[in-house]
């Protein structure tokens, strides 16, 4: 077990080099670099004065070695200096950072405990009535873009019936508890029904299997309730398969997180990472794509613990 | 794996045993599900949606780029049926042309995806060993990206610094070509699992053995042998791809990172949305509304050519 985290770990470690690699790269090949940008903003400036800049700031170096550089810089917590925001890449990230969490893991737990109640209530009966409204549910919640779903429910519930706002996290001079909570319910409403439809697939068809299983039989045999089968002894078993794609689909929920926050004018970590793409505030994107990579990995190897733990017939090694 | 099907030829006693092919079964058996039926009508109905709008063009004598700025916002009229944009166009006109362009690329990126799955796939299942598990250790890794920041980033990239010519990369074929291509530089991970999976079952058969006893090479192999058999679990796999390949040319363009007007497409016809939905809440609702619609039948048809192809499914 321990051997196995250790590997696990190691693994992580080496996808994330390999990214910040990768992404180190990409941003290079973006529009412009922060001198092109500094030199088109301040007229009257010299050629000589842009490469001298560059030089300064090591930019006419080549990529290898600049990365090198960038590299020893954040192993060592430094991330640099978000452009954008006049501050270290760190102190505009953790806050963000919390935003996202907030919002991934409320949106996350409720999408998991509707997928629970509605795959699980249309797997009792495969093809009834209630499977197949589930079923609508569950396609219409892959298949529906989450920017326009963001849309629909800010003009039905903030245009029209006026309950909820469209967008931002609190109100000014206001800023407590209640305001916030009621600035986050849009945002994760739109998450949760985007996610659930998917989960609620992966709970279904697990359950409609392990029903299917001798042991299930058995339960019943023996007498055991309704409830008692159905829970303690299906859904226990049926649930080691869809914990694991629930955590796998972390990367697809910060996707979802990205355009949410967008359209709801939340700060958190994905508006984040598109502002400062738009904006070409190079530090903070890198840094941001990064912790985003770093979560979706975690949420990754937390699965496979989860899956050991759930499942004691999987030895990992 | 055909039907001596004499029970329902009786109406022609003269070809008493009449070969009924396999994908006439599998026809057979999708025809009876219902929602792959109406997902494929509905599909249809979206092809000819889109095509409308060249007869539709110049019926009405209008040109879908014509911006107007003294008209914009206008209610639906005889002359713009389900009124103007932003800048005064006609948004039926732009919602037939911003069909095509979200289609077409749905197409293309889940072909391109698709060839690079079915490829790795192939090689990884038919091989195995080291190959194999470094291959979907890489798919591992795709899967766990958080994907719309890096397709975002992807799509920042500036092509000129690429080598390409400032020309080109401001061009909107540029802007078409790069969204196909990054969608499906990370969109085949689903395909490239699939295919090892029905790699790893079929390459052991009998026929494959006998070919290979025979002196048939290994491309040889997977090209005629292997392929043809798991053909129908790929057209599945390609079918609840176009569905996702939209959601993300949708999303992209929303983003402004996609298909860059005046080009329209669903997804960047709403770009401006936070303001339509105050000014124009239709507007804030049409596109998305056929992205919704198309890629919900595309996920339904696949659905039902899941059940139609493989028997057991039957539940």
């Amino acid at each position: 077990m321990g051997a196995f985290v250790a590997r696990r770990m190691f693994e992580t470690l080496i996808v994330l080099f390999v990214m910040s690699f990768v992404v180190y790269g990409l941003i290079g090949l973006m529009p412009g670099d922060p001198i092109d940008i500094m030199a088109a903003s301040t007229p009257g400036v010299t050629p000589e004065v842009v490469a001298k800049l560059k030089a300064i700031y090591g930019l006419d170096q080549p990529l290898l070695l600049r990365y090198g550089r960038w590299l020893i810089a954040a192993l060592q917590g430094d991330f640099g200096f978000s452009r954008t925001h006049s501050q270290p890449v760190v102190e505009v990230l953790a806050p963000a950072l919390w935003q996202t969490c907030k919002l991934m893991l409320i949106s996350f737990a409720l999408s998991v405990v509707a997928s629970l109640v509605l795959g699980v209530a249309s797997a009792l009966k495969p093809a009834g009535w209630v499977d197949a409204l589930v079923s609508l549910f569950a396609f219409a919640g892959i298949s529906v873009p989450v920017f326009w779903l963001a849309l629909v429910l800010i003009l039905t519930f903030a245009v029209g019936l006026h309950w909820l706002p469209a967008s931002g996290m609190s109100n000014v001079g206001d800023g407590g508890l209640m305001d916030q909570i009621r600035h986050l319910a849009l945002p994760v409403l739109t998450l949760t029904l985007a996610s659930a439809g998917q989960f609620t697939r992966y709970v279904r068809s697990a359950m409609i299997e392990t029903l299917r299983m001798d042991f299930v039989r058995t339960a019943r045999a023996k007498g055991a309730g309704a409830l008692r089968v159905i829970v303690t002894h299906a859904l226990r078993n049926a649930l080691i398969p869809v914990v694991t794609v629930m955590a796998l689909s972390f990367g697809t929920l910060f996707s979802g997180a990205l355009v949410t926050e967008t359209m709801f004018a939340q700060q958190g970590m994905g508006k984040m990472i598109y502002d400062s793409i738009l904006s070409n505030d190079y530090n903070l994107a890198l840094t941001g794509l990064l912790f985003a990579t770093l979560i979706t990995l975690l949420a990754n190897l937390g699965a496979d613990l989860a899956y050991g733990w759930l499942d004691p017939r999987i030895s990992l090694k | 794996m055909t039907d001596i099907g004499s029970h329902s030829e009786t109406a022609q006693p003269r070809r008493a045993i009449a070969a009924v092919s396999v994908w006439h079964l599998r026809l057979r058996r999708f025809r009876r599900h219902r929602g792959g039926m109406a997902s494929l009508f509905v599909l249809l109905l979206v092809v000819l949606f889109c095509l409308a709008a060249y007869p539709l063009e110049s019926y009405l004598g209008i040109d879908s780029n014509a911006t107007d700025l003294l008209s914009r916002y206008d209610g639906p009229s005889a002359l713009h049926w389900l009124g103007t944009d932003e800048g005064g166009r006609d948004e039926l006109l732009r919602l037939m042309y911003g069909g095509q362009i979200s289609l077409l690329i749905g197409l293309l990126a889940t072909v391109f995806g698709g060839m690079i799955g079915v490829s790795l796939g192939l090689v990884a299942g038919y091989f195995g060993g080291r190959l194999d598990s470094l291959l979907m250790r890489l798919v591992d890794g795709v899967i766990a990206l958080p994907l719309l920041p890096l397709l975002i980033v992807l799509a920042a990239v500036d092509l000129t610094k690429l080598g390409f010519s400032s020309e080109f990369a401001h061009s909107g074929a540029a802007g078409f070509w790069r969204v196909v291509v990054i969608i499906a530089v990370f969109d085949w991970t689903a395909v490239a699992r699939l295919v090892r999976a029905a790699t790893l079952s079929v390459k052991e058969r009998d026929y494959v053995l006998a070919a290979r006893a025979s002196g048939a090479g290994a491309f040889y192999l997977m090209g005629v042998h292997i392929l043809p058999n798991i053909v129908t679990p790929i057209i599945v796999a390609f079918t609840l791809t176009v569905g996702r390949v939209i959601l993300f040319e949708s999303v992209l363009s929303f983003l402004g990172f996609g298909i860059v007007p005046p080009t329209p497409s669903w997804g960047n016809m709403l770009s401006n949305a936070q303001e339509l939905v105050f000014t124009a809440p239709a507007l804030a609702i049409y596109p998305g509304l056929l992205i919704f619609i198309t890629v919900i039948a595309t996920n339904l048809l696949g659905d039902g050519m899941q059940h139609a192809f493989d028997p057991r499914s039957e539940t």
